[in-house]
């Protein structure tokens, strides 16, 4: 049940992108097309869930034992960025089919907040790991579903009649305002 | 290009929000309020500024190969210190800012700077830009935090303005989204015809 509860809360009450403005910035950036949203998820829940893994043994085990609390900002940077080259390089070894899928949206998860957003939310809301995890892959599932619905919607608009200071940026906002709007409907739901 | 206009750049022509569309996370996130947005931009700008000066200074030891990690570590040890300096002097601020202040780590205007412009230039010219582009992020903030905070509960910083019922969906998720999307309409606008 608690868990239920976890998944439930991340993927729609609490959405990352839409509730708690994680990861805005590829949400707008590579929202243009579904087939590439949908590599984006990929490549996120891939990092995210080992990101929080990692974050999490290092600060049980590491900083709070040694009262290192305060270094938690640089060495969880260090990690996820440290994390991303590894299974870069990892990938293109093992497996070059997933590499090709989701070997360009990599580099761009280091800066995406809401992996290290995710990793420092873990401990702030004390879950044990396998909380974290389940934590993490759910909240994974809720960008990807934020980013490919507003990736169909976004398909649509390149046809549509827009006022010429609202093209780009502004009307992208707008329908992901309207999203958010939608995505209201499930507050309380949990 | 000299230092006024390296300075004021951030304010219009490259404002980081309303023109680049940068730090889109913390600018929909904290700006339910124009305290919460200036808090968020005064603090992203020691950042900025603190980063680009040591950034610049070391330019020429870091090898090229391992400069983005370096600079990585240089921008989370400010941000370390301003997390424990809010922590300690504006606890409220701190509250309600929350995770964002860790997260102005992965701000990608302060990594921008970093890369496009510190790395590059002298001392001098890198903290104005620092200081330019900051400002301009916290006057983005700022801006968006009062035209929420009117729209959505009739008050400037605290200071009741409209009394009776208002359009409380701004003060909410999805009014973050509206807002900023018609502020940049109406820059881009102003921008075409001057």
């Amino acid at each position: 049940m608690e868990y239920f509860v976890i998944i439930i809360s991340a993927i729609f009450v609490s959405n990352i992108v839409l509730a708690q403005f994680l990861g805005i910035c590829p949400f707008i950036g590579v929202s243009g097309k579904l087939s590439t949203a949908i590599g984006m998820g990929g490549a996120v829940m891939f990092v995210m869930t080992l990101a929080t893994m990692v974050t999490w043994v290092l600060q049980y085990y590491v900083l709070n034992p040694f009262g290192l609390g305060f270094m938690q900002t640089i060495v969880f940077i260090l990690i996820i960025a440290a994390l991303v080259q590894m299974v870069e390089i990892i990938l293109k070894k093992v497996s070059p089919a997933l590499y090709q899928a989701l070997g360009v949206f990599l580099p761009l998860i280091t800066t995406n907040c809401a992996v290290l957003g995710v990793a420092i939310l873990v401990i702030q809301k004390d879950f044990n790991l396998l909380e974290g995890v389940v934590f993490a892959i759910s909240t994974a599932i809720g960008f990807t579903l934020a980013i490919a619905l507003f990736s169909g919607i976004r398909e649509h608009l390149d046809l549509m009649e827009v006022p010429k200071g609202m093209r780009g940026v502004p009307i992208a906002l707008i329908v992901a305002g309207i999203l958010a709007l939608a995505f209201m409907g499930f507050t309380g739901l949990v | 290009m000299n230092q006024l206009q390296n300075f004021t750049k951030g304010f219009v022509k490259e404002n980081p929000v309303f023109v680049l569309v940068l730090g889109m996370c913390p600018t929909l996130g904290v700006t339910s309020t124009a305290i919460n947005g200036l808090g968020m931009g005064l603090a992203t700008t020691f950042v900025l500024v603190m980063s680009n000066i040591v950034v610049s200074i070391v330019r020429n030891v870091i090898p090229d190969k391992v400069r983005i990690p370096a600079f990585i570590v240089i921008i989370a040890s400010f941000v370390t210190i301003v997390e424990l300096l809010m922590q300690a002097y504006t606890p409220a601020l701190f509250e309600s800012l929350g995770i964002f202040i860790p997260l102005i780590v992965v701000n990608c205007i302060v990594l921008g700077r970093a890369e496009a412009f510190a790395s590059k230039n002298p001392v001098g010219s890198s903290l104005i830009d620092g200081l330019g582009m900051g400002l301009g992020f916290a006057f983005a903030l700022t801006l968006l935090g009062s035209v929420r905070e009117l729209l959505g509960s009739g008050a400037i910083f605290g200071l009741n303005l409209i009394k009776g019922d208002l359009m409380l969906v701004f003060v909410l998720a999805p009014g973050a989204f509206i807002a900023l999307g018609y502020l940049i309409a109406i820059m881009n606008r102003l921008s075409k015809t001057s």
